[in-house]
């Protein structure tokens, strides 16, 4: 049965003492931090126009009228940066039967009983919402930021839309935060993670307890490569 | 006929209100003066303009604005809409009177209406770009604005607008400079038929109903004030002879008060929004307290060692 869209573009298994996995490629992980330093930026900047207690964090882009000047810029930057993310792990992050069962069980995945759970693929249910909302809410932040773009777009709107578009943009960029929030607190709470998008790779271990199937699915394809014949599945 | 506002002194005079009058200011919290000045306000009567556009010259000489010559699309107006050099407009109607059939000729002069409770510094995120003083005026602080335009979708009577130039925001000021040294704005002054006059509010509520009994006994049944309620009231108001129609004027909004989306982006979402963050952060960390860190046992790692050697075998 062959489930290849689960293995990415570069994912190998190594072996050795531990079994080296290779996750991400170097221009995967590129893409990803150029992301992440978007977001953080757009974050701080956006925060700063959000609530008057943060408007000094326009102080790190050099003052309020610079804050307004660079934010729907480094939007922009981010918005194509996080299409070439999702045009590398959409396919991966394809909703699967076995999900439902895992999201089921939302009590062992957070008390760390992952024998309980069902073998996952490169990724888990939860990775797959913090993708899918995440490729959501930049549609929406970039679609109604461009609304509030007034330097360049401000005639193509009327101020009622303008209205309803700032008060989308401010709502959707809170979920996005917090989306990101779980999304590097998972990243720490589960060790031997962050390797994945420093240097790459994981450990056998790491894969074996958290994404079995695509691990297993790694070692068939190995072999398979290796022999040229078919494993027995 | 309502005294207008004598020629100043030549002598120096210090102004009369200042930073420490202020009641409001954007994205900021003040403590308001012990005792608030008494609340000014412009009046016009519609019912007196004869459209000459002296009040936009003289709002363009007294704030040494330069706005572009335009071009004639044949309506009255020029420019044809405000802009960040014309802060006020003269708006012509050409209305029907239904129950006469008679053609009015209906002149609004548009321009801030100075709200008591402003759309504008609502939505401003910028400390200081907008404040008001305890007198009613609303005014923009250019140092400080950063151009964003939230004054804009915050403004109920679509009067600020944007600089290409400098891009900051500009209105209408009042003519605060003038005011606090006892001078009236400079389209009052340079009214010609009175239909401008400014004093405290009170005096221009009690001129009005002068107005508008002298426009009742003439046949308008419906004369009235447009002092709005939904902004708190204004320091900009108008005696209209079809008080029951404020839209007839141009679309002078009938009810104006802040948009409840702005309320509901500057209100609940401003708290919610960071409590859900905060609450995230803080559900993350104490999950950390209480689980600890999920970690790779050696057993895992043997078991995926197995499986590779396993697997590997020819």
């Amino acid at each position: 049965m062959s489930r290849d869209y689960d293995v990415g573009k570069g994912d190998s298994v190594h072996a050795g003492k531990p079994v080296t996995v290779d996750r991400y490629t170097a221009g995967a992980r590129i893409n990803h931090w150029i992301t992440a330093t978007s977001l953080v930026l757009l974050a701080l900047s956006g925060l700063a126009l959000f609530h008057p207690r943060l408007f000094f964090l326009s102080g790190f882009f050099g003052g309020g009228p610079l804050t307004r000047i660079i934010h729907p810029w480094i939007g922009v930057v981010l918005f194509f940066s996080f299409l070439g993310l999702f045009v590398r792990f959409w396919k991966a992050n394809l909703w699967r039967r076995d999900d439902g069962t895992w999201l089921a069980r939302i009590r062992d995945v957070l008390t760390a009983h992952d024998e309980r759970l069902p073998e996952v693929g490169k990724y888990n249910a939860g990775q797959k919402l913090v993708f899918w909302s995440m490729s959501i809410l930049i549609v929406v932040l970039i679609t109604s930021g461009v609304v509030i773009w007034d330097q360049y777009f401000f005639a193509l709107t009327t101020i009622e839309q303008k209205r309803w578009a700032v008060l989308i943009h401010s709502m959707a960029a809170i979920l996005a935060i917090s989306v990101w929030i779980i999304h590097v607190y998972a990243a720490i709470w589960v060790r031997g993670t962050i390797r994945a998008m420093t240097r790459g790779s994981v450990t056998g271990g790491w894969a074996w307890r958290h994404h079995r199937k695509w691990l297993r699915e790694l070692v068939a394809k190995a072999s398979k490569d290796k022999s040229g014949r078919t494993p027995a599945e | 006929m309502f005294p207008p506002v004598p020629n100043p002194t030549t002598q120096l005079k210090s102004p009369k209100f200042g930073e420490h009058d202020l009641i409001r200011r954007s994205a900021s919290t003040v403590t308001p003066p012990a005792q608030r000045q008494s609340e000014v306000a412009k009046l016009i009567d519609v019912s007196k303009c004869i459209g000459c556009k002296a009040c936009q010259t003289a709002c363009i000489e007294w704030n040494d604005t330069h706005p572009e010559v335009g071009v004639n699309t044949g309506i009255y107006e020029n420019p044809h809409d405000l802009t960040p050099d014309m802060f006020t407009l003269m708006r012509f109607t050409e209305w029907e009177n239904p129950e006469t059939n008679n053609l009015e000729w209906l002149i609004r002069k548009d321009g801030c209406m100075h709200c008591e409770d402003p759309g504008c510094l609502k939505a401003c995120p910028a400390p200081g770009a907008i404040v008001q003083y305890s007198n009613g005026i609303v005014d923009f602080v250019h140092e400080n604005c950063i151009g964003c335009g939230y004054c804009i979708k915050g403004c109920p009577f679509n009067i600020p607008r944007i600089s290409e130039v400098d891009h900051t925001a500009y209105k209408c000021t009042l003519c605060s400079d003038r005011v606090a040294v006892g001078q009236g704005p400079a389209c009052a002054k340079a009214c010609p038929t009175q239909a401008i006059v400014f004093g405290t509010k009170e005096e221009m509520k009690q001129h009005a109903q002068g107005r508008i009994t002298d426009l009742k006994s003439r046949g308008f049944a419906n004369a009235g004030l447009y002092d709005p309620p939904g902004v708190g009231g204004t320091h900009v108001m108008y005696v209209l002879h079809h008080a029951d129609k404020p839209e007839i004027y141009a679309g002078l909004p009938s009810n104006p008060r802040i948009s409840p989306v702005v309320e509901a982006w500057k209100g609940v979402t401003k708290y919610a929004g960071l409590a859900v963050i905060g609450l995230a952060a803080a559900t993350g960390f104490m999950h950390y307290l209480v689980a600890g860190p999920n970690r790779v046992s050696q057993g895992d790692e043997e078991a995926a060692e197995r499986l590779a050697g396993e697997e590997r075998r020819p």
